[in-house]
């Protein structure tokens, strides 16, 4: 297995407010990998340092054997990271199609080929029968599926997913995670996920890592993970007493 | 351009072809006045279709577009009046300082982050400091203006643009030709569907890869580059350039109404938006004349009302809604 991604030792501060503090991991290619942890543990910031839409204060990332931090969030793209927004940004006024379009158009310079490419997308997410209606008009589901198609019409070795489970009921869920283990089998597309849906997590990830306050507090396979004391205390736990 | 025509249902290809053959022939059939209106229409068709791909298709707000005309006429003008430089060769640097005055205001704006309202502002400040550079440029005449003198022996000369009224229209009706035609074909590329993602939402647009910077500067440089050749055909068809004129604000306005009515980001709307305010405005003007009423800026606020209730009766533009209620295009699969 060779390395895709690694992260050693990065943070990123907030006006004091330490949001990642000295996160480190890596992931080899093909791997399923899941961050988890509290509201405000620094999930999405540590999505956005390595997606290029924040430099981080310390530490590095590399991808493909490349120096990534602080490199705009396009060029992270072209090189072959693909993310979705955790409040999904689709392009509101243009349809299902022409949003995938647009990603797929990133390394096919034919707008032809682009939108079969796109069609071919869509229908993995089981969005090719609404590809003509509006992107405003779908539904929050539609709308987290059509941030994974978009994403995926990159051609991503790496897909970043920010919380793509969030409002689906558990049918929705279970669809989304076939959908996802498909992308990874068959197109061989490496997953790096956020997410708070446990079952979706445990069905998915070959490996978790939980960060609270920022900090890497454990790393390991899913099983092993939610049987250590600290990530039940500071996580789960919590979620229980909730 | 096949794709183009393909993407018409045989009804929109009717009426789209009875409009060019009714426009090819109106010289024949209407008098002189109208062929005028007829001409300053196509004029603006052109301009809109410019100033559309900016802000239709790629969201950035130009309110300043009067600069170019101005830049692209000026550039022209005083290429021939003081060097014998016809407009036929004129048109290039024309068209290229123009574009680079329109690279500067990009990249002022889209480096810097001023979006929006502030980059909108960005651009009225060029058109104004121009406008009074070139009241104090003695080489171009100063606030006193420049002119293209009227010669009887050179009329004939068309790749000079000299001409009769006839001969304008049909130049005109040859740029708002090109210009619709530039715009579908940009408009369906991908840097048509760029543009569209930029204005859609600029950090998903990134996130899916895209040199927003770039993408934008392309679209100013066209856009800017488009309407200075429209200056150059102002210049020359009204043989008179005044700073005070040229780059007024109200120029910059009045070129964008056509696109605000008629739709933002389609390829019809200038067109169906300069049909209906230009021959609007001209028989406003008529008829206060006839009245006998001395009322400057009637105008003016002749068009604001008109935009109020069109954007009130239909927010989208005209030709969105004729559209959709009488199928011209095919529906998207």
């Amino acid at each position: 297995m060779t390395q895709l991604l690694s992260v050693v030792d990065i943070s990123k501060r907030f006006r004091g407010l330490v949001a990642v503090d000295k996160a480190s991991f890596a992931l080899d290619e093909g791997d399923i990998f899941a961050v988890i942890g509290p509201n405000g543990a620094g999930k999405t910031t540590l999505f956005n340092m390595i997606a290029g839409m924040l430099a981080p204060d310390e530490g590095t990332i590399t991808f493909c054997g490349q120096r990534i931090d602080g490199m705009p969030a396009d060029a992270v793209c072209r090189l072959g990271i693909g993310r979705t927004f955790q409040i999904v940004r689709p392009f509101p006024s243009l349809s299902v199609e022409d949003n995938v379009t647009i990603g797929a158009l990133l390394h096919r310079s034919d707008v032809g080929a682009a939108r079969s490419y796109a069609r071919d997308v869509l229908a993995k997410l089981d969005l090719f029968d609404k590809r003509a209606v509006t992107a405003s008009a779908l539904t929050l589901p539609n709308r987290k599926r059509l941030e994974v198609a978009r994403a995926l019409a990159t051609d991503p070795k790496l897909l970043l997913l920010d919380e793509v489970m969030a409002g689906l009921v558990p049918t929705e869920t279970d669809r989304m995670v076939e959908i996802l283990r498909g992308l990874n089998r068959d197109m061989g597309v490496t997953i790096l996920l956020i997410e708070h849906v446990m079952r979706a997590v445990m069905a998915l990830a070959g490996k978790v890592l939980v960060l609270h306050h920022g900090a890497a507090i454990a790393q390991g396979p899913p099983q092993e993970v939610v049987r250590d004391p600290r990530v039940i205390k500071s996580y789960l736990g919590a979620e229980v007493a909730l | 351009m096949r794709a183009l025509w393909g993407a018409m249902t045989p009804r929109g290809k009717a009426l789209l072809a009875i409009l060019v053959v009714a426009l090819l022939l109106a010289p024949l059939a209407v008098n002189r006045y109208l062929l005028s209106v007829l001409t300053l229409i196509l004029y603006f068709v052109y301009v809109g279709q410019a100033w559309n791909l900016m802000m239709g298709y790629a969201g950035q707000l130009s309110l300043g577009h009067a600069l170019y005309v101005g830049l692209g006429g000026y550039v022209s003008a005083a290429l021939w009046v003081h060097f014998g430089i016809g407009p036929w060769l004129g048109v290039f640097p024309a068209v290229a300082v123009g574009a680079a005055f329109g690279a500067a205001i990009g990249w002022l704006g889209f480096r810097f982050g001023i979006e929006g309202v502030y980059f909108a502002l960005l651009t009225i400040a060029f058109a104004e400091f121009t406008r009074i550079g070139f009241d104090h440029i003695s080489f171009t005449g100063g606030a006193g203006g420049l002119f293209i003198p009227y010669e009887e022996k050179r009329l004939g000369e068309w790749w000079n643009l000299r001409g009769g009224q006839p001969f304008f229209y049909y130049v005109a009706f040859l740029m708002a030709a090109a210009g619709v035609v530039i715009a579908a074909l940009l408009s369906r590329a991908r840097i048509g569907f760029q543009w569209l993602a930029v204005r859609e939402d600029e950090i998903a647009a990134r996130a899916l890869g895209i040199n927003t910077f770039r993408a934008k500067m392309k679209a100013v440089l066209v856009s800017s580059g488009m309407t200075a050749v429209g200056g150059v055909f102002y210049a020359f068809y009204n043989n008179s350039l005044f700073p005070a004129q040229v780059f007024d604000i109200g120029r910059s306005i009045e070129l964008i109404l056509a696109p605000i009515v008629g739709g933002l980001g389609t390829i019809f709307g200038p067109v169906i938006g300069a049909f209906i305010l230009t021959p609007l405005g001209e028989i406003l003007i008529t008829a206060i004349d006839r009245i006998g009423i001395n009322a400057p800026g009637v105008k003016a606020v002749f068009y604001g009302l008109l935009l109020m209730i069109i954007i009130s009766v239909v927010p989208n533009g005209v030709w969105p809604w004729i559209v959709q209620r009488f199928a011209l295009v095919k529906r998207q699969p």
